[in-house]
């Protein structure tokens, strides 16, 4: 099987502080931690159980700056088999719309049987690139992908709705699958396949490479810090303190 | 003349919430542009719909064929294809719901119009449509313009307006449906329900939500003995359910169970909307957080800014001591 799988590096901002930088438009990102967005690590983890029972190829790609190239290197340290970076710097600003459509320059050419996207990236909450990229290659999608079985030339797909329901799909190949997290356990590489894909080779794509440079359908204008309607009543003091305090309001209210 | 359209959403013969948001939310963005709100059904059977769903716009148009009584990004695609080219909305308005996520980058794409997805507010001046989204797992808002167009197309967050009783009544029109079968490449077979476990967190007086703060699988040994000690039961954000920590049922949020306990204590929870979305009604919301700007504070009654390794523990005795 050939095996696309679309990965974005992405600050890591679930846990960390989160301030605005100086144009006012992007964060400062100068003390944040950058890893493989959440959901990606589950698409390639998705490709590669594909990979291991029925054979063939995984190209892993990425639009992003240079150092988006770690980022793939741990791809193939996991089990990717090529890898291309399409330059993130010369295209000015991206949504999902517009990163699908360069990823699907990019990759026009391959031969695919499935495209594996993470369902949404953290830093900027599109859930686009996976529908769009299938729109554009006339390939079937589907989203928030909680479960893929391949049998004969079927896929069972199963797709996380609200409340835990599940919708089950029956789909055929070629296909996209934009991939919710929890669908699998991403594993960990390896040392040894970390040192190896220092020495792999990662093409690398520019705005040269692509026919034309496609449209951008949102433009960010501002960033902002989300206006706080109602507000907690913060308790302060030592662990000791807040915990006595805390003891207090949870017997008033009759609950000890 | 700003016309808007809203996708009606349904499921297993019920409309869902969203449904009646999007069309509230519509109705005003149409006091204000002069233009008519038509809500468009796909769907069978669908006389039970359009029956409730009258007040809520100007019109309704509704195309019933036993193809959309499920969905299917596919056929309902080819239907909303041809409506809204000849329709031709200003805005067309879904639900950023496991829905319209599958439905509306494709869609748009197809119909070459400016979209985006999981919006939480609105603004129309003259031709223009300026959004706001959230970025950086809700940490940041945005100010986003959709690029010039004669029409758009967005999801909007559930939440982003409460659902208001309408007083319109809709003229209704009936289209045939342009497709009838689900393709070979695509078809919905059916549902499937959540694994019942072996603890209702629905039922709970008292629950401690735990989330990515707690770091290791071996942490939530501490948590357990917590709420034990409150007497309540252990629930969990989505992290700690992809990570395997524990089951799908322990889990609130948009995904998982609604909850309304008398108290929900947060540990280590930041507060992804789809989680608040789950525990918001909960009669008094504790949470405890490292990080100050943490959006569960804005949910919470009680903030406690530390580190919950330090003031688990801490509470946990003064619980067992006021209990003797």
């Amino acid at each position: 099987m050939e095996l696309i799988v679309c990965i974005k590096r992405v600050p890591q901002t679930a846990e960390a502080e989160v301030k605005i930088d100086d144009s006012g438009k992007d964060i400062v990102k100068d003390r944040l931690t950058f890893d493989m967005n959440e959901a990606d690590s589950y698409a390639l983890e998705e490709a590669i159980l594909l990979k291991e029972k029925f054979g063939g190829a995984i190209t892993a790609v990425s639009l992003g700056t240079a150092e988006a190239e770690d980022t793939l290197r741990i791809a193939l340290a996991k089990g990717a088999d090529n890898a291309i970076r399409i330059k993130a710097e010369e295209f000015g600003e991206l949504d999902g719309y517009k990163t699908a459509m360069i990823i699907k320059e990019a990759i026009k050419d391959l031969k695919f049987d499935a495209i594996f996207t993470g369902c949404m990236a953290t830093d900027d909450s599109y859930y686009q690139v996976g529908p769009v990229l299938a729109e554009t290659l006339g390939v079937p999608h589907a989203t928030l992908v909680s479960k893929i079985e391949l049998t004969d030339k079927k896929v069972h797909v199963n797709r996380e709705l609200e409340g835990g329901l599940i919708e089950h799909l029956e789909m055929s190949l070629p296909a996209v699958f934009a991939v919710q997290t929890g669908i699998n356990e991403p594993r960990y590489a390896s040392l040894i396949a970390i040192r190896r894909a220092a020495a792999k080779e990662i093409k690398v794509l520019g705005k040269d490479d692509i026919a034309s440079e496609p449209k951008l359908n949102s433009t960010l204008e501002e960033l902002f810090v989300p206006p706080v309607g109602k507000r907690a009543e913060f308790l302060t003091g030592t662990a000791d303190e807040v915990s006595a305090r805390t003891a207090e309001i949870i017997k008033e209210k009759g609950l000890i | 003349m700003a016309d808007i359209l809203a996708l009606v959403e349904h499921r297993q013969g019920t409309i869902r919430d969203i449904t009646y948001e999007l069309l509230t939310y519509g109705r005003k963005l149409t006091e204000k542009t002069g233009g008519k709100l038509t809500g468009v059904v796909l769907g069978h059977n669908t006389d039970r719909y359009t029956e409730t769903l009258k007040k809520h716009a100007h019109r309704l148009v509704v195309v019933d064929h036993e193809v959309f009584k499920d969905f299917n990004a596919e056929t309902y695609q080819v239907a909303l294809v041809d409506i809204i080219k000849k329709e031709n909305p200003f805005l067309t308005l879904i639900g950023n719901t496991a829905f319209g996520i599958d439905l509306c980058p494709a869609l748009a794409t197809k119909l070459d119009i400016p979209f985006t997805t999981d919006c939480i507010g609105v603004e129309i001046a003259d031709t223009r449509v300026k959004l706001t989204r959230q970025l950086y797992d809700g940490k940041m808002d945005a100010h986003v313009r959709l690029s010039d167009s004669s029409s758009y197309m967005l999801t909007l967050r559930s939440g982003t307006c409460a659902a208001e009783e309408g007083s319109l009544a809709a003229e209704i029109q009936k289209i045939d449906a342009p497709v009838t079968n689900q393709p070979d490449y695509k078809k919905f077979i059916e549902y499937i329900e959540a694994a019942v476990g072996d603890v209702d967190i629905t039922k709970a007086d008292v629950l401690v939500g735990v989330g990515r703060g707690i770091k290791e699988q071996a942490n939530l040994a501490m948590i357990e003995e917590f709420a034990k000690a409150m007497g309540g039961v252990v629930a969990c954000s989505r992290p700690i359910v992809d990570a395997n920590w524990l089951p799908k049922d322990r889990q609130v949020g948009s995904s998982g169970k609604t909850v309304k306990p008398k108290l929900y204590i947060a540990v280590g929870i930041s507060g992804a909307f789809q989680h608040i979305a789950g525990m918001k009604s909960a009669d008094t919301i504790i949470a405890i957080n490292k990080d100050p700007n943490a959006p569960i504070f804005n949910e919470a009654d009680y903030g406690i800014v530390d580190d919950l390794f330090k003031v688990v523990p801490a509470l946990k005795n003064k619980i067992m001591e006021m209990k003797q």
